[in-house]
């Protein structure tokens, strides 16, 4: 079973979010995710300054078996980028939801955070996927 | 026969089992207006006897004329060995295998043609091919935009005297992605592009400049100069280049004080005939930090879990079959067969042969050069170095001349009025290692003539 942290917020597409005390909110992909993409090899992320709408295509992770757009949760500005997956795009695999994390947006309406999946909604997701 | 392996009886099971009267009914949905209809003004088909005839009688009315035309497409020598070793059942084909690790000799080919591209045009990575130089230059601006993450604008830089084939091309595949190309003019005297044409784009947002070396007109570009300048502006450079030139010439991966960003070019003078334009193979190569923008296929070298040496398609999470419509490219095949005789071309010949040819090419054309401007009413149009093309300047309209040229054997060279009337009555020439001394007199004389003979009536 793939962890999902309870104090996160999830889309249906497998990215994670998480309401930094800054206001921005931090986005990576699900430990669901990473075992289904299998081991990954190169991680584009997005340059900061980039604007970007709710469910824009904005960074993109590859493993041996496919390329994969990741969506930004949240409309807002891409205020950074993990620069270390640069080098080692493992630590998606490895620590997911801490050092894979993929990039940073400042939201413009913090009402479109309310709105993401809740650990139990995302759980409920992956269980109608599944079955 | 046709190679359809279902019998009648089992095209109607198949349809009685869907519940459909005939197969005419499968395609109902496709409205009337839009249906070919019969295929009337297609004739019926020729026996090989009678298509071996017909072919024959067209080659013959071609003739064997002698040829100064280069324009893109260059007539070199062959080696007998290049086609004779292509056309053997173990290299025969046009494709990639679909499961492809199982041939790995093809792979292992397009691995070597691979090594020889990188080294001959400075890079560090390239593609299995695409399909000729004018679609590589289409997909290598296409790369650009997606390569150059700091520029939003999708405009790219073209010079007028890039290939107007080429730049045709560009539009009709790239004009529809959003990408807009923007036209260079060229300097009157030397024929080439100015550092001072790209002043008016400083501290705007362009994503790539396109440099051809040597230039469509056959004249030699300061590519140092318009790499540093387009680098400092923030836009990447794409060099399109004749690979035959690069044993002489500067590679693109030393131009200025970088290197440019990604190398494309026509294949065709490694090995592959003339034969009335196509096939021909186009290739790219990019620097390492790019490669997953490049488009194609690339082939690999690895290790099984023995630890032997092994070919792989590599880098294919970008392509058409995983990423559909987000694909680098929906270009996903190569000119396997063209490449196969490209690569042989290039280990025949070597770094030092592929120079000779491309020495022999300068020398031959300077000879026409010379030969051609001692007549009155011809003049060199440009003043710059130049590879194995020259324009030359007529006091009469190029057509008529070439006519009656053609009627005395002769493939006289390219007629540029109708793509760069400014020029006027402008004639491109070129003269490889195929031409001997003796070719060019028979020009000269002839072409003398001819002119005399145009200004008597």
């Amino acid at each position: 079973m793939s962890k999902v942290p309870a104090e996160l917020r999830y889309l249906k597409s497998h990215e994670w979010a998480r309401l930094e005390s800054d206001g921005t909110v931090t986005v990576g992909i699900s430990d669901h995710a990473q075992q289904a993409l299998g081991d990954l090899v190169f991680v584009e992320v997005p340059e900061p300054g980039r604007r970007v709408m709710a469910g824009e295509a904005c960074a993109v992770v590859e493993s041996v078996k496919a390329a994969s757009d990741i969506y930004s949760p949240v409309s807002g500005e891409i205020v950074a980028g993990n620069a270390e997956l640069g080098g080692q795009p493992e630590l998606i695999n490895r620590d997911p939801y801490g050092g894979g994390w993929i990039m940073r947006v400042r939201p413009e309406d913090k009402s479109q955070f309310a709105a993401l999946l809740d650990a139990k909604a995302y759980e409920a997701a992956l269980a109608a996927e599944t079955h | 026969m046709p190679f359809i392996p279902h019998t009648p009886d089992d095209v109607r099971e198949m349809l009685a089992t869907i519940g459909v009267p005939d197969i005419e009914t499968l395609f109902d949905e496709i409205p009337r207006e839009l249906r070919a209809g019969s295929l009337e003004s297609i004739p019926a088909g020729l026996t090989e006897m009678e298509i071996g005839r017909l072919m024959q009688e067209r080659a013959a009315r071609d003739g064997r004329r002698l040829n100064f035309i280069g324009a893109g497409a260059y007539e070199h020598h062959i080696p007998a060995a290049i086609w004779a070793i292509v056309t053997r059942g173990e290299f025969y084909s046009a494709y990639t295998p679909y499961q492809a690790e199982a041939s790995q000799g093809t792979l292992q080919l397009v691995y070597e043609f691979q090594s020889m591209m990188t080294s001959l045009t400075g890079m560090q990575a390239s593609n299995a091919s695409l399909y000729d130089g004018a679609s590589a230059v289409a997909e290598a601006c296409l790369m650009a935009v997606r390569a150059n993450r700091r520029s939003k604008s999708a405009r790219v830089l073209v010079p007028a005297s890039l290939n107007p084939t080429y730049r045709a091309v560009l539009t009709a595949i790239a004009g529809n992605q959003n990408l807009s190309a923007e036209i260079l003019p060229y300097d009157a005297r030397g024929g080439h592009l100015t550092a001072a044409s790209l002043d008016k784009y400083q501290g705007e947002d362009v994503t790539a400049l396109v440099i051809q070396q040597p230039n469509f007109f056959g004249t030699l570009e300061d590519v140092d100069v318009l790499t540093d300048l387009a680098h400092a502006a923030g836009m990447l450079v794409i060099a399109v280049v004749n690979p035959t030139s690069l044993a002489v010439l500067k590679p693109p991966g030393e131009w200025g004080s970088k290197g440019v960003d990604i190398v494309c070019g026509e294949g065709q003078p490694l090995g592959v005939p003339l034969s009335s334009g196509g096939p021909y193979f186009g290739f790219m190569t990019t620097r390492m930090e790019h490669v997953r923008q490049m488009p194609g296929r690339i082939v690999g070298r690895t290790v099984d879990l023995d630890g032997r040496p092994g070919y792989t398609l590599t880098l294919q999470a970008r392509e058409q079959h995983i990423r559909r419509s987000k694909a680098t490219s929906n270009i996903c095949t190569n000119q396997g067969l063209l490449v196969t005789a490209g690569t042989i071309y290039l280990a025949l010949l070597g770094a030092r042969g592929l120079a000779r040819v491309a020495a022999a090419c300068i020398e031959r054309t300077s000879q026409l050069v010379a030969a051609l401007t001692r007549i009155p009413g011809v003049r060199g149009a440009f003043d710059r170095p130049r590879f194995h093309e020259a324009v030359l300047q007529l006091d009469r309209p190029v057509g008529p001349v070439l006519e009656a040229l053609a009627a005395r054997g002769i493939v006289g060279g390219y007629d540029l009025t109708p793509h760069y009337p400014a020029l006027g009555a402008a004639l491109l020439v070129c003269a490889t290692e195929t031409r001997t001394t003796a070719d060019i007199d028979t020009y000269a004389r002839a072409l003398g003539e001819v002119l005399d003979k145009a200004a008597a009536a």
